[in-house]
């Protein structure tokens, strides 16, 4: 493994013109991930992580765009290449699975040519190989009677048999990297299950790094290598998901992990964060959680927080800052 | 189960939709009718004061045995009996109102649950105003009183619901459901189109009214992890029937239904770094054309003849008295 | 069956609406009126409309000369230019003037005002039978919504014209001849009215088979409302916006079809007559010379037809989030 990461995402803005002024999805986000990694994106809704992946893929929707930062593949800028070249990285290097399967398939067109159609455009391969590399690819997904199946349409198969064939589909060009955006939000309990087992044991065997996109810290926790926690557009900690979900720094992490019913352990009382995530419209200065924290002090309504390393992890918290350590220790201090 | 009469008993309930083509198409398709039974002979009963939930994933029938429960709709068979009334036999307009009136519900969906193009205050006086509960001048200082209730502010009632977030729009409806002073309400997934942070706000204001009001919940969803912080006793839903009913403790300390068991495993935990869910096989099988026996047996890794053959009935088991309806239960418990 | 939770995978920030608003400040941030400033050819449009109903409305007022009383008509006025003064009287006649010596303008002022009353009134019927009809259809369904919407059906596969033609007759036949002029208007907006119901009644029964499985609806039910109630205060308020948008693209119809019937000769008698009749008697004239006759009536109807049309236009986009 070089030492370049496959993915380096910096200082990522984007940016929507409304009629009152111009809203943020994406605030000075930045991560990287490396080959074989699967990276979590965790928020609540609007906290602008689908807006991330959509932007590392060049597909956000007009009038927003790209205004700052750099999204580099290995090593290469790719967030300001024209809309052609941008194509041609779209599903050969970089796939996306969305949350619903129907909308990456086509109705009219059977699974197996829409694979052979996508196989054929990124790899020089005949078609009779191409159609042996569906059928391969089926059986990888878990797709049973797999010679068959190839012949079926989108709607002969069930919603988690759908979301194989789209991770199929996303597979077919070798991709080295996978954004998938809440990939089972719109499945069964039992089937998420199955849908993730397949998307870890792929990552591993083909070496691809992943992005799984989600709002479920369950699933984080079983899937993913690092997570990064996003709120109100920007990060408020990123770090390997054992460190930060076992021992969250950032208080919204705290908080959300404080708030997140589990089927095993203690029974206490949930507790919760007052209030709800600032419209986009309206962020407070400082820090974009300001209003729910309980320990905030004066800086953090008046600058906006940097990640700084703390424990294992990387933390945008004033807590943290040196300054505002001693501070808090001279207060304490001075009460006893 | 206590020695009171239940405050809510469902009887044998079933539900049976005709899903046939039009008769048209059927003629020329030389196709019979088609029956879907979403809800297969259910029995559970609701002591007063207490929360049963019931868990199952799509086509389970657990949103139609709530719909069944407060009167949405007419049950194909059996009886929903309040105080021992069935509801769905009285025919006085008079004491069916007043029996509507101690039924209320809480929708999934906190935007199309509250009418868009009415006030707040008018949304929550509704009930009152339908049910005759009080003069009209009370009512604003009542509708106001549910307002801080629910942890809203007197100024809201006079917001369209637009002009609030989801978490807040539940808190509405949840006011609404109160407005006509319940003592019973059917919570359909009322936190799963809510960010977690603001599910675990709602779901402990339901608990917290719940206390003081001494309300009697039925509430329904999918996620095992909201239902073990909710409920009191607890059935499980496969396909239309009642796999098991135990009480909370029982259920997820020792679950005897295989299914419960696949359920539980196949459930994300923030604890479970790196797991990978490997025991759920299969998906949920098309409800108009269920497999024979019992349902679960094409997914059941312990499926022995008479599971194809038969239809388990519910049978009690251990000191807990837990029911479950599966052929292998004895054996297996003989084997641990 | 269940409808499990989904987040919206499109690339747009999710927006939610700010701080409590009073109605007009609701109405000046509104999107609508934001659309409205920055549309200049719906200001046109909708300026132009509302001159038109302030003309016709205040007709009596401000009109130079009423021209339909005998009494004050003058045959030595007959075939003024526009623009000139009549050699013979004295009088002043801006767009001139018929062969009976009438004020063209004032004539249009008095035909704008029969051509906007049918208009309006045929359409507030149309609306009226309309809703209540796509109310009960989409609510109520079964066999009612079956009988309303073949019906319906049946309709549609006639012009409006034709069916407009048809009731006139029928109306016409069945009505005194010494009541006929004064009943003449009433048939004509019966009969628009029932060509253009069908539009609203689908329209309205599509919507209302929407709202009807949203859980609001729901809430009303689980507390005993009744259907009407149910239809009334809770659906119909939510289905207003496609009634809207129909009710103006159809005003526009209505009027275009209540002219083409006077012009037909089947419409607004000459003793009452609208912008249709007013174009059918200039026809005789456009021959001989007196053009103007025809035209000012004929540009009057394209202007009123046109700006309400534009303005439906608008409102329809608008009002479509899929077309935003």
């Amino acid at each position: 493994m070089s030492d370049t990461p496959l993915l380096q995402v910096s200082d990522l803005i984007v940016e929507f013109p409304v009629r009152q002024g111009v809203l943020r999805p994406v605030d000075r986000v930045g991560f990287e991930v490396r080959a074989g990694e699967i990276l979590g994106l965790v928020g609540e809704s609007g906290a602008g992580k689908s807006m991330c992946g959509a932007a590392i893929i060049g597909l956000i929707e007009r009038p927003g765009r790209i205004t700052g930062g750099e999204v580099r593949l290995n090593g290469e800028r790719i967030d300001n290449l024209p809309e052609d070249d941008m194509r041609r990285i779209r599903g050969k290097r970089i796939a996306m699975v969305f949350q619903d399967p129907l909308t990456s398939l086509n109705p009219l067109v059977t699974v197996g040519r829409q694979l052979v159609e996508t196989i054929r455009t990124h790899l020089p391969v005949s078609a009779s190989e191409a159609q042996r590399r569906a059928i391969a690819l089926l059986e990888e997904v878990g797709i049973p009677a797999a010679a068959t199946r190839v012949d079926a349409y989108p709607h002969q198969f069930s919603g988690g048999m759908r979301q194989r064939v789209v991770l199929a589909l996303a597979l077919a060009a070798e991709p080295d990297l996978i954004i998938a955006d809440e990939p089972t939000t719109a499945l069964d309990v039992s089937v998420q299950a199955q849908i993730m087992a397949l998307l870890k044991r792929l990552c591993r065997e083909r070496g691809a790094a992943v992005i799984l996109i989600t709002h479920d810290m369950g699933v984080i926790a079983e899937t993913t290598d690092r997570v990064a926690v996003l709120y109100a557009g920007r990060l408020a900690e990123i770090g390997p998901t054992r460190a930060v979900l076992s021992s969250p720094s950032h208080p919204y992490t705290v908080g959300l992990m404080a708030s997140t019913p589990s089927t095993t352990g203690n029974l206490n009382k949930l507790s919760q964060i007052p209030g709800s995530m600032p419209n986009l419209r309206a962020i407070p200065k400082g820090c974009a959680f300001n209003q729910r924290c309980g320990k905030a002090v004066a800086r953090c309504f008046e600058d906006i927080p940097i990640l700084e390393p703390v424990r294992d992890s990387q933390v945008a918290c004033w807590l943290y800052d040196p300054a505002t350590l001693t501070n808090t220790l001279e207060k304490t201090g001075a009460t006893e | 189960m206590t020695g009171q009469t239940p405050l809510i008993s469902a009887r044998n309930l079933g539900a049976v939709f005709d899903v046939s083509k039009p008769w048209l198409n059927r003629l020329f398709a030389m196709e019979a009718k088609q029956f879907l039974t979403a809800v297969d002979s259910v029995d559970f009963d609701i002591p007063k004061g207490k929360t049963f939930a019931l868990v199952g994933e799509s086509g389970s029938g657990k949103s139609t045995i709530g719909r069944m429960i407060v009167g949405l709709q007419k049950p194909s068979s059996g009886q929903v009996l309040i105080d021992g009334d069935d509801f769905f036999a009285i025919t006085d307009v008079k004491r069916q109102m007043a029996m509507r009136r101690r039924i209320q519900m809480i929708f999934q969906s906190p935007y199309a649950s509250l009418n868009p193009r009415w006030r707040v205050k008018h949304i929550i006086g509704e009930p009152i105003k339908a049910f005759d509960l009080m003069p009209a001048a009370d009512i604003d200082g009542r509708v106001n009183e549910l307002l801080d209730q629910v942890g809203l502010a007197m100024s809201d009632g006079e917001k369209f619901p637009h002009e609030f977030s989801g978490g807040q729009r539940q808190r509405i409806a949840i006011a609404r459901a109160l407005a006509s002073n319940p003592e019973f309400i059917v919570c359909d997934e009322p936190t799963s189109a809510l960010d977690v942070s603001v599910q675990s706000q709602v779901l402990n204001l339901m608990k917290d009214l719940q206390r003081d009001l001494g309300l009697t919940y039925l509430f329904i969803s999918h996620d095992l992890s909201v239902i073990r912080y909710m409920a009191d006793e607890i059935g499980v839903l496969y396909l239309g029937r009642l796999v098991e009913v135990a009480d909370r403790d029982t259920l997820f300390d020792n679950p005897r239904h295989p299914y419960t068991r696949m359920l539980m495993d196949a459930a994300p935990r923030v604890d479970a770094f790196g797991r990978t869910a490997d025991t759920v096989a299969g998906e949920i099988p098309d409800p108009i054309n269920k497999p024979t026996g019992c349902s679960f047996h094409p997914r059941c890794h312990l499926a022995v003849d008479l599971c194809k053959k038969e239809r388990p009935e519910v049978r009690e088991f251990g000191a807990e008295r837990a029911r479950v309806a599966c052929h292998l239960c004895e054996t297996e418990a003989e084997l641990a | 069956m269940d409808i499990q939770t989904k987040k919206g995978a499109s690339a747009r920030p999710e927006f939610s609406e700010a701080a409590p608003a009073s109605t007009w400040q609701r109405w000046t941030q509104s999107d609508i009126w934001y659309s409205y400033k920055r549309s200049p050819v719906i200001i046109v449009s909708s300026l132009t409309f509302l001159a038109l109903v302030l003309g016709a409305v205040f007709s009596p007022l401000f009109s130079p000369y009423t021209p339909f009383d005998p009494a004050s008509l003058n045959l030595m006025n007959g075939f003024t230019k526009p623009l000139s003064t009549n050699a013979f009287t004295g009088d002043y006649f801006l767009l001139g003037t018929d062969d009976q010596g009438r004020d063209v303008l004032s004539t249009i002022l008095f035909g704008l005002r029969i051509s906007l009353f049918v208009g309006v009134i045929a359409v507030l019927f149309a609306m009226t039978l309309g809703v209540v009809l796509g109310l009960i259809s989409g609510y109520i369904g079964g066999w009612l919504d079956g009988v309303i919407m073949r019906i319906a059906d049946i309709q549609m596969t006639f012009p409006s014209i034709m069916v407009a033609m048809l009731l006139y007759g029928i109306g016409k036949g069945l009505i005194p001849p010494d009541l006929r002029d004064e009943m003449a208007i009433w048939v004509l907006i019966i009969s628009i009215g029932l060509s253009e119901w069908v539009q609203f009644a689908r329209t309205v029964r599509g919507a209302t088979m929407v709202e009807r499985e949203k859980e609001y609806v729901q809430a009303g039910h689980l507390i005993g409302l009744s259907r009407w109630s149910i239809m009334l205060r809770h659906i119909l308020p939510n289905v207003t916006g496609p009634i809207l948008v129909i009710a103006t693209i159809s005003l526009a119809l209505a009027i275009i079809a209540e002219a083409t019937l006077s012009f037909l000769g089947v419409g607004a008698p000459k003793t009452q007559p609208s912008l249709g009749t007013l174009i059918n008697v200039g026809r005789q004239y456009i021959l001989s010379g007196e053009w103007w006759i025809l035209l000012f009536p004929s540009l009057t109807l394209l202007a009123l037809a046109l700006s309400v049309n534009l303005f439906g236009d608008w409102l329809r986009d608008i009002l479509n989030p899929k077309l935003r």
